[in-house]
């Protein structure tokens, strides 16, 4: 662009400047333009150029609108509104406003020419000042020029009064204690009659109310009347054209004397009765085709619903607002809705007649209005009308859009839980809300869903198979999913074998297959997350101890997990893997039904979000301690030391350590036994110290790692048998299971135990005390083959803790003949130094040849009877 | 109140803003954005108030330009928008047949007329008449 810009002169005109930026196609050109005028600008400032004052400080306006700095121009503006004549005054007064906000040091220099003008003869001067303070005067400068403006407040200009008026509400505001000054000017400008002033003045009468009790009082005792007297002469008045909008005149003044009212007639009984009949008059009175009208009214409702008004007046607010949701107008509906809710806390009756129409904002295509109308539903919701509100709202689920969906189901999730009446009903609402929008329902809503389940055992059967069905049609919501595994774990033989059905099912045909094929199907699929599929291998883990047919096909499932590059499942195959194949014998207890989870007890977890980390599984997402976790080892409560204390590994004894292999078998025992897992270092990190940790175990050590946290306390099968001090919780978690080991029967002397019981391997205790000698017990160990092939090289070892001692005399033979056909003996001396204390525990192992392959086998004996 | 006044192009420019609460001009540069960005893609049909912040924006559409009006939550959005469209009729009697471009020009006197309209964020005359009487006698 080649302007010519003569360096002595400020150049172009303003419109030639704006004309050139406007004509820039870059970035770049603009800088360029600007750059320029910039520069041309700060010449002429400095040296005091007088005769384009006027239109530099335009451009410099234009420019700071650009976004351009423009902070050399402040003093200008100064300058400027310094000087004497109105044009320059008035730029400058706009420079002013524009490039400065009140919190600037510089805008205190402003004080004097401000003080000068407001006592200016013209009274167009003095108007720019007040807009001027009135704009962006700091809480300093109110202090210095508070007395003009209120001399101003009496001037007998209206232009003035007004501005002076509207400037006070500013010095109000600023510096509330000033307010009581303005009282008795307030109440006296409400006499006037110039409708700007009037406007100004409800305005700032409004205002000394906010700031002052003691002017509210005041306002009411003396301005009633008259604001009665305005509001009934504006309303009835004829056509005004000056002040004529949309066919009523001047609905603003209307406007703001209500609101006045409402301010005043707040609490209080005989103000709120002493305007019920102008309210009445200008309620029905006033047409609303036409914005201006619905403005009133609007205003009008919003006043009766804030005063103490008679139930007639009530009834016609509410009348009004219910015309407004059926109104076709957008703004319309928006306002009612958010006066609804207000008018819930006066009359809930009245907005309840109006439900259906609420419901069809929900569905409306504006976001604002659908936003509202939910929160409206929302405070609407009681006993009664829960059911039909909660099927509207799931149905629309269904269509709604996708960033609504989320709002939508949180409100469900919420309505359902608090009006959760009977529990079937809570389950279909759940079952269908997962299934439209699983994926948004956050995870403490399905978890409480879990607990309820767990806990209402007659809906168990209806649950699982719904689930299955739902699994089936829906299965991509994610929460859906998993719930539908966990239960199909859990409930498994419900599902199959049509258990406990409600009168309105159908039955409907599952095969043990058929379940797995459904989780399996899961697993395999590419979107199933972390959380998923470890929920998946936990289910199948329950479903091959339910269904014993589909072990071997669940074990091969599971195997395949095995090279998982995701520690978590990795792990977890690799652990259910070994149960399913090797530990036969206490798989079932190990997967027996849950307990019951107890419900007061998660609630009361859950408002306290507590993320009780989970053992050795971290993947679960904020679980509390009693929800239905994943684990087949239940729920990780009590802390560790009480277990550990019960196997006192902190016992210093001997013996036997063989070199611990630390295979992955070896890690899940001692898991099983709660040691040494803190939960946030992931089994991964075990093995590296998992030779420390077989060493507490068969002895030694430190006390086990206490760490505090609940490390997974599958534990011993037996506990509950043994009269000991155990964490309670510890016993209910074992509750469920039973015994694969026998319970003794009563038998005054100790009875006989099967301290081992392999697919290949059995092995006996039997117990002699001496008389005399209570901490001495010998035991008469005999081992049976139960496989088909001839064991020999048998070895059999035993560690014990610290406090007990261990002998172990020769064994009978170290061949054990095939299926049974006779058995070997040894015997083992204990002698039980806390005896009375604690009671017996010992791990043992025993390795043996087959068909000159070694094999081990290892256990632990936790079934001691008491009083050894 | 009405904390704040923005005229905005369809295309994002802003054409007028008029401050009545303390922002500091990083705190202007944010606000005009994060606006623009909500309300420009509005659809026609929608209602005209908008929540943002705790506040209520009421804005409407005359032409090319957004007016916009930023009111606390318990103000009356019904009159807000005749107060716009009050300004607007003013402007449009001033000027005659007024659209953008005499606004990007004159944007002094745009200014010059929203000041005899509203002060402190409140509405100061009611009558169109008075306004335009007022603005020639300034002879501006």
């Amino acid at each position: 662009m080649d302007l010519a810009i003569n360096p002595f002169s400020s150049g172009t005109r303003l419109r030639d400047m704006i004309r050139a930026i406007r004509a820039c196609k870059t970035a770049a050109e603009e800088r360029a333009v600007v750059r320029r005028e910039c520069a041309a600008i700060r010449a002429a400032i400095s040296e005091g150029d007088q005769d384009y004052r006027h239109r530099n400080m335009a451009k410099l306006m234009f420019i700071h609108m650009l976004g351009y700095p423009t902070h050399f121009g402040q003093m200008e503006c100064l300058k400027l509104i310094a000087a004497a004549g109105f044009p320059e005054k008035r730029i400058g007064y706009l420079g002013l406003m524009l490039l400065l906000d009140e919190r600037q040091e510089v805008l205190m220099l402003v004080t004097n020419s401000l003080k000068q003008d407001l006592n200016h003869s013209n009274q167009f001067i003095v108007g720019l000042g007040l807009c001027a303070l009135g704009n962006i005067c700091s809480a300093e400068m109110v202090r210095d020029l508070a007395p003009e403006v209120e001399r101003l407040l009496q001037n007998r200009d209206p232009n003035t009064k007004k501005k002076a008026t509207l400037c006070s509400i500013r010095i109000v505001r600023k510096v509330p204690d000033l307010a009581e000054n303005f009282m008795s000017a307030a109440a006296s400008l409400l006499k006037e009659k110039h409708h700007g002033v009037l406007i100004s003045a409800v305005q700032l009468c409004m205002e000394l109310c906010k700031a002052s009790h003691e002017a509210l009082e005041y306002l009411r005792k003396n301005c009633l009347e008259g604001l009665v007297r305005i509001l009934r002469d504006v309303s009835n008045s004829s056509y005004a054209p000056e002040y004529d909008i949309g066919g009523i005149t001047d609905p603003f003044l209307h406007i703001r004397v209500l609101k006045l009212m409402r301010i005043l007639g707040q609490g209080d009984a005989d103000c709120s009765e002493y305007i019920n009949d102008i309210l009445a008059q200008v309620s029905t009175k006033t047409e609303s085709n036409k914005n201006a009208g619905n403005a009133i009214l609007y205003e009008c409702v919003e006043t009766i619903m804030g005063i103490e008004a008679t139930s007639g007046l009530r009834v016609l607010a509410i009348n009004i607002l219910g015309r407004f949701l059926s109104n076709r107008d957008n703004n319309i509906r928006y306002v009612a809705l958010n006066m609804l809710m207000k008018a819930i806390a006066v009359d809930t009756q009245a907005v309840q007649r109006h439900r259906a129409t609420i419901l069809e904002c929900v569905k409306d295509a504006d976001v604002s209005i659908r936003k509202r109308a939910l929160e409206l539903v929302y405070l609407l919701v009681n006993d009664t009308n829960v059911k039909p509100l909660t099927k509207e709202l799931v149905d629309y689920l269904e269509v709604s859009d996708q960033e609504f969906k989320e709002d939508l189901t949180a409100k469900i999730c919420s309505i359902v839980e608090k009006f959760s009446l009977d529990k079937l009903w809570y389950l279909d609402q759940m079952l269908r809300v997962l299934s439209l929008a699983g994926n948004y329902v956050k995870d403490d809503v399905w978890h409480a869903l879990i607990v309820l389940m767990s806990n209402a055992s007659e809906l168990q059967g209806y649950s699982v198979r719904s689930l299955y069905k739902a699994l089936q049609a829906s299965g991509e919501q994610e929460s859906l999913v998993r719930v539908a595994v966990w239960c199909i774990g859990e409930y498994g033989e419900m599902l199959v074998n049509n258990l406990s059905m409600l009168d309105m099912e159908e039955p409907i045909t599952v095969t043990e297959s058929d379940a797995v094929d459904a989780v399996e199907a899961v697993l395999q699929r590419y979107s199933a997350d972390v959380t998923t599929r470890a929920m998946c291998l936990v289910s199948l883990l329950k479903l091959s101890s339910r269904f014993p047919p589909t072990s071997e096909r669940i074990k091969d499932i599971v195997a395949q997990n095995k090279g998982n590059t995701v520690l978590e499942l990795q792990q977890r195959s690799i652990e259910f893997s070994s149960i399913i194949q090797r530990h036969q014998s206490i798989k079932s207890s190990l997967l027996e039904q849950m307990p019951v989870l107890d419900e007061a007890n998660y609630l009361v977890k859950r408002a306290a979000s507590i993320q009780a980390a989970v053992s050795f599984v971290n993947s679960a997402p904020a679980a509390t301690s009693g929800g239905p976790l994943k684990l087949p080892n239940g729920v990780a409560k009590p802390p560790a030391a009480p277990l550990a204390d019960l196997l006192d590994l902190s016992s210093d004894d001997a013996p036997v350590t063989t070199s611990a292999p630390t295979t992955a078998p070896n890690d899940f025992l001692q898991d099983l036994l709660g040691i040494g897992l803190t939960d946030s270092s992931p089994i991964g990190g075990a093995p590296s110290t998992s030779t420390d940790i077989l060493m507490d175990l068969l002895s030694i050590g430190s006390s086990p790692i206490q760490n505090g946290t609940p490390t997974s306390n599958f534990s011993l099968p037996a506990i509950e048998t043994k009269p000991v001090p155990v964490t309670p919780q510890v016993v209910d978690l074992l509750d469920g299971l039973s015994s694969s080991t026998s319970l003794p029967d009563e038998n005054a002397a100790y009875p006989t135990i099967t301290a081992f019981q392999s697919a290949t391997l059995r092995i006996t205790f039997s117990f002699k005390k001496q008389p005399g000698k209570p901490q001495e017990t010998t035991i008469n160990a005999s081992f049976t083959n139960l496989a088909t092939t001839t064991f020999t090289d048998f070895v059999f070892q035993a560690a014990v803790p610290k406090f007990i001692q261990l002998r172990l005399d020769p064994a009978s033979s170290s061949t054990l003949p095939a299926s049974g056909n006779g058995s070997v003996t040894q015997s083992l001396s204990v002698t039980n130094n806390q005896h009375g204390q604690k009671p017996l525990a010992m791990r043992i192992r025993m390795s043996y040849k087959v068909n000159g392959e070694v094999r081990l086998e290892q256990g632990q004996i936790s079934n001691f009877p008491a009083g050894l | 109140m009405i904390n704040f006044v923005l005229l905005i192009s369809r295309q994002g420019k802003v054409r007028l803003t008029k401050w009545y609460s303390p922002y500091t001009q990083k705190e202007r540069t944010k606000v005009i954005r994060e606006l623009s960005g909500l309300i420009l893609t509005r659809g026609p049909k929608l209602c005209n108030f908008v929540e943002w912040r705790g506040y209520k924006v009421v804005y409407r559409r005359y032409a090319s330009l957004y007016f916009c009006m930023c009111i606390d939550a318990d103000d009356n959005e019904l009159e807000v928008l005749e107060i716009i469209h009050h300004f607007v009729e003013i402007l449009d009697r001033y000027f005659g047949s007024v659209c953008e471009l005499d606004l990007i020009f004159n944007f002094h006197k745009a200014y010059y007329i929203l000041d005899e309209i509203l002060i402190a964020g409140e509405l100061q005359e009611s009558s169109k008449k008075n306004v335009a009487r007022l603005i020639a006698a300034q002879a501006c």
